[in-house]
């Protein structure tokens, strides 16, 4: 390896690591916005114009407050849970390709930090192990509260974490690679996997909301129940890590959301200004985000024995419903690619089915 | 030395420092964590040997599920703030004669085979190159059919095997 390539990758590392961070700071406005307007409310405006300096206030406010460590904690592993949180939500965001590659001099840049062969698994791997921060920092703080919420996290983790890979599956299948370059350049001509497998997408946004603790899937922080759950007894810079990984997760999984299913960077002439894909990218993860914001500011928090119902009984047989839909599609279309289209009208009804018999099942009354 | 020994070195030296850690830490759960070390290092050493897929098949199923369940066990029986039991008496001896054992019979592995004649069985180039798991797909559900079937077969049953042990009986309330 020649230096070159070395300055390469640390610059693309830290470009990509300060974005995460500023896009961290952006979106608690964003988010802090939106839901005032979903309320009626005005929301943070007061610091800078429209309040766009209010994310450095509260950086400076959480980094002067006081740090409590339990007395009966696990120290050492109390002060490594905040960071075991933070870094796989950073390294995850290493094979997202955010534009395709471009000359700069003599030589190619892609413009992605690994362009790796095994990119959905990487992706999963790191998804998998994402959990043990949650769950440590739960145990460590020796308290009752923290560690229902530990243990509430490993279970919905580990559950949503097989649908998860389940519409890893169907994007895999779809792209006929593991690259996540390739699956991107899959899609070209507008042909974005959501309008192929539309259900599969759903899939996939349903698991990642429940595997970032998000609403209305965040049982590990459910104020009312648990106060707050595994981050109960952190305060100070040890919070601020949490909230930071929780909101690089959304950023992220928003990220690969987009790589997967709606096109990536693709979008008009980008491959005539290459620098054209991370404008692409931010736009369709502004919107995932925007949705994602707009599901917390309009739906309760689903009750913990459904959370686990519905990811076992409900969308487990549902993605590997959908994944068998689009192989036998795949194959169909070999013989006429208009049988493409098999895949989405199957995957609907199986959908369809779905919410029939969860319909049914809310209605029985020993369920209610 | 090449780069590649010294990360082999140094990451040897991790994965044996958090195997003995494993053994020797009194709270069950730093030992869980010494094992997730442990596993996360040998998928590292499946990347420098050029299997990737078997490397993050390593950290995703041995770190990421496996051990989870573990230290889910462990946390959820408050197993860390029992005080040590009763320990079987024969199962020290027991232990250390059968590490001997392993010990001997790897060490005769080693020095038994001739360098000279015996190829060490290198992968083939399918298995390390970038279409690797189309072939190891197409590997799995042709020549290595049945075992992949008796593998599935067993997870089944250890499937149905837990599901009939926490069943509770018809009518019976939590």
């Amino acid at each position: 390896m020649d230096w070159t390539l070395w300055l390469e990758l640390v610059i693309k590392a830290l470009v990509l690591i300060f974005a995460l961070l500023g896009g961290f700071a952006y979106l608690t406005w964003y988010e802090r916005r939106l839901l005032a307007r979903f309320q009626s409310r005005l929301g943070p405006n007061r610091a800078g114009p429209f309040g766009l300096l209010q994310p450095i206030a509260d950086a400076v406010k959480l980094i002067f407050k006081e740090e409590l460590t339990p007395a009966k904690a696990y120290k050492l592993v109390f002060f490594l849970a905040p960071i075991m949180t933070l870094v796989p939500s950073v390294i995850i965001a290493a094979v997202i390709p955010w534009g395709p590659p471009f000359q700069l001099g003599d030589r190619i840049v892609t413009q992605s930090i690994a362009d790796i062969n095994v990119g959905v698994l990487f992706l999963m791997s790191i998804a998998s192990i994402a959990v043990y921060g949650i769950v440590l920092a739960g145990w460590s703080s020796n308290n009752k509260y923290a560690m229902l919420g530990g243990l509430r996290s490993a279970a919905q983790m580990i559950s949503y974490e097989l649908t998860l890979g389940l519409a890893f599956v169907v994007a895999i299948l779809l792209g006929n690679s593991m690259n996540l370059t390739d699956i991107v350049e899959a899609q070209r001509d507008g042909r974005w996997f959501v309008l192929v497998q539309p259900v599969g997408a759903l899939i996939l946004w349903i698991a990642t909301l429940a595997e970032v603790n998000r609403h209305p899937f965040d049982m590990p922080e459910a104020e009312q129940e648990l106060t707050a759950g595994y981050h109960t007894e952190y305060s100070g810079m040890k919070f601020a890590l949490f909230f930071m990984a929780e909101y690089q997760k959304m950023i992220v999984v928003s990220a690969i959301l987009a790589t997967l299913f709606f096109g990536g960077y693709l979008g008009p002439w980008v491959d005539r200004w290459p620098l054209l894909g991370p404008v692409y990218m931010f736009l369709k993860i502004v919107i995932l985000l925007f949705i994602m914001i707009w599901v917390r500011a309009t739906w309760p928090r689903i009750r913990y024995d459904r959370l686990m119902a519905f990811g076992w009984k409900v969308l487990l047989p549902l993605a590997l419903a959908v994944v068998m839909i689009t192989a036998v599609g795949i194959l169909l279309a070999e013989i006429n690619p208009w049988m493409i289209w098999l895949i989405p009208i199957f995957s609907l009804i199986a959908g369809a089915f779905a919410s029939l018999m969860i319909d049914r099942s809310l209605r029985r009354k020993a369920y209610a | 030395m090449s780069p590649e020994l010294i990360l082999f070195l140094v990451l040897s030296l991790v994965a044996i420092a958090a195997a003995i850690g494993m053994l020797i830490s009194p709270n069950p759960v730093y030992s869980a964590l010494f094992l997730v070390i442990n596993f996360s290092t040998v998928a590292v050493f499946y990347l420098i040997l050029g299997a990737p897929f078997i490397a993050m098949a390593q950290i995703t199923i041995y770190a990421g599920a496996i051990m989870v369940l573990f230290l889910f066990v462990i946390m959820l029986l408050g197993a860390e703030k029992l005080a040590p039991g009763k320990v079987l008496p024969y199962q020290k001896p027991l232990a250390i004669g059968l590490a001997i054992v392993l010990m001997v019979e790897s060490v005769y592995a080693v020095l038994a085979r001739n360098p000279s004649d015996a190829e060490i069985i290198v992968p083939t180039e399918a298995a390390n190159s970038i279409d690797a798991m189309r072939d190891l797909g197409i590997m799995l559900f042709s020549d290595y059919l049945l075992p992949f079937e008796v593998t599935s077969i067993l997870l089944l049953v250890a499937m149905i095997g837990a599901i009939v042990l926490t069943k509770r009986a018809k009518g019976e309330q939590e």
